[in-house]
């Protein structure tokens, strides 16, 4: 009983909730946090939001501390005063808040007009251009290039340079999608038979994750992609190897996972460029090996999750477009050593 | 003055009913992503002839497992798209391959036929999908496909389609009664 009204102490208290902020701020740094900026726009959004922030807890708290006073003055004096004096005062008291609150409200609609200005203003002609498609539940992305047979075409990963902006082009295939990478941008809405533009820019190298911020169906919870920010150099050695078809099998078992790729139900849906795959209805598969996820996001790319995801991926991503399909285990190896050589 | 008992019994028969409405809206609603319909012996129940030793018997009717399936009638109207059914059937009136939205059928038009003409193909340019669809998805594109002469129900029928519109959509569609004649193929 005692150390239970020990631990309940106003100090105890106060040490908790700052160990929970602290918990809380911990969970702001990351690869998906529009509080750990590494972008431009990212930059001033996150801004605005720590001046929202600082501006709503000192009214907050000076509103809860006027609360207190008043609760506290109201049991000292019996008698409430009701004298014409006492009336002005507080008409003075009434008239000063509502014109401080419009100020307040008037500096948040500044800043938020000219945060929402600088986050469209930025636009380059030597922008990389990618057009992202949105499908339920993944992302096609295609760097442009005006030699169509530069084009490449990748899912559910892209990546950019450090310090140059990126035009994404969007649009969506089937539903309403979001494109959402916290750490570098705010949120745009990709639209069927519409193309909404938005810029972005990463100032240090890192991975960031994205996710779909427009609820878009049975898996939406499922639709994440990365953002690799690299060097320029990193980035070119990466787009060049992008642009290459996809590596021929180097043995028996590998030519053998080909062959059960090219006639069975995958050859339907996927594209792996340099081979007779080239359907575009699922993710383009080229070089899936060097892609750090599989199924947009959901697993880690290795052997393991790749089978399961082969064999049922309904019982992975129920309601996903992909079907389950009948191989034997003999097959399964095979196809999925193939699928590995596609780095 | 109405007779409690009345009273309760047309209650409790409301209820019942309504139940059994929901039920039914339950079947056409239910999503089925990991299940393997009986589509593997299908491609060999159907005879390719009438003739046969002995009395003929009746076939065993093999039902489409989708016909009261709203979800995936509509995942067979995707992978109808999908899979470029329309590519030669077009939207259901036909131009390279044969209309599939009429009353004639080539090579017979119950689910059993429909599901052994895509995985078997048929002469003069039907290709076989054996081995390249999933029976799941194959037994989808069939309940679709039945839909496009209103041989469904029209609660299960799709309502709207992904394109323009240029057709009267499935559920709006009256049934047409496949003729006992078969028709002519497209020359």
């Amino acid at each position: 009983m005692k150390t239970a009204t020990k631990q309940l102490r106003p100090g105890r208290c106060l040490a908790l909730v700052c160990a929970a902020s602290v918990l809380l701020c911990s969970g702001c740094a990351g690869v998906q946090s529009a509080l750990d900026p590494a972008g431009l726009q990212a930059h001033r959004i996150s801004r605005l939001w720590w001046l929202m922030f600082w501006v709503c807890l000192s009214v907050f708290v000076i509103v809860m501390g006027a609360l207190g006073y008043a609760l506290w003055r109201s049991r000292r004096r019996e008698r409430v005063a009701t004298e014409p004096e006492a009336e002005r005062s507080m008409t003075r008291w009434v008239t000063g808040a509502v014109v401080v609150s419009a100020a307040i409200l008037f500096i948040l609609l500044i800043a938020d007009f000219s945060t929402g200005r600088a986050i469209t203003s930025l636009e380059s002609s030597d922008a990389v251009m990618i057009k992202v498609t949105g499908h339920q539940w993944w992302w096609e992305f295609t760097y442009d290039d005006p030699v169509p047979s530069q084009q490449v075409t990748t899912a559910n990963e892209i990546h950019i340079p450090v310090g140059r902006p990126v035009r994404l082009e969007m649009t969506s295939h089937d539903v309403i999608h979001s494109f959402w990478v916290p750490n570098l941008h705010g949120k745009t809405d990709l639209l069927v038979g519409h193309q909404t533009v938005t810029w972005l820019q990463a100032d240090r190298p890192g991975t960031y994750r994205g996710q779909c911020a427009e609820y878009c169906g049975h898996q939406h919870a499922h639709m994440a992609l990365l953002v690799v920010a690299e060097p320029p150099e990193d980035f070119k050695a990466w787009l060049d190897h992008e642009r290459l078809p996809a590596a021929d099998p180097s043995n028996d078992e590998q030519r053998r996972g080909r062959q059960i790729f090219l006639t069975r139900a995958w050859v339907m849906c996927h594209q792996i460029r340099g081979t007779d795959a080239g359907a575009r209805s699922g993710p383009d598969l080229t070089h899936l090996a060097s892609r750090q996820t599989i199924a947009a996001g959901t697993l880690p790319n290795n052997r393991g999750n790749l089978g399961g995801w082969v064999v049922d991926s309904q019982g992975i991503k129920p309601g996903n477009k992909m079907p389950p399909n009948e191989l034997s285990g003999e097959e399964l190896q095979a196809l999925l050593s193939y699928l590995e050589s596609l780095k | 003055m109405l007779d409690l008992r009345v009273v309760r019994h047309i209650v409790v028969g409301l209820t019942a009913i309504l139940f059994a409405l929901a039920a039914s809206g339950c079947v056409r609603e239910q999503r089925r992503f990991r299940e393997i319909p009986p589509g593997a012996t299908a491609a060999t129940a159907v005879r390719q002839t009438e003739l046969q030793p002995g009395q003929p018997q009746p076939e065993e009717q093999i039902k489409g497992p989708y016909d009261e399936n709203a979800y995936a009638v509509s995942e067979g109207q995707r992978l109808y798209e999908w899979y470029n059914c329309v590519g030669c059937h077009m939207h259901g009136g036909g131009n390279i391959g044969p209309p599939l939205m009429d009353d004639k059928w080539i090579y017979g038009g119950s689910p059993e036929n429909i599901f052994d003409t895509i995985i078997e193909g048929r002469p003069n340019g039907m290709p076989s999908y054996r081995g390249r669809m999933p029976n799941q998805q194959v037994w989808q594109i069939v309940a679709y496909v039945r839909s496009m002469s209103g041989q469904l129900s029209k609660d299960v029928s799709p309502g709207r389609t992904d394109d323009m519109n240029v057709k009267t959509v499935e559920q709006s569609k009256g049934k047409e009664q496949p003729t006992t004649k078969p028709a002519e193929h497209p020359q």
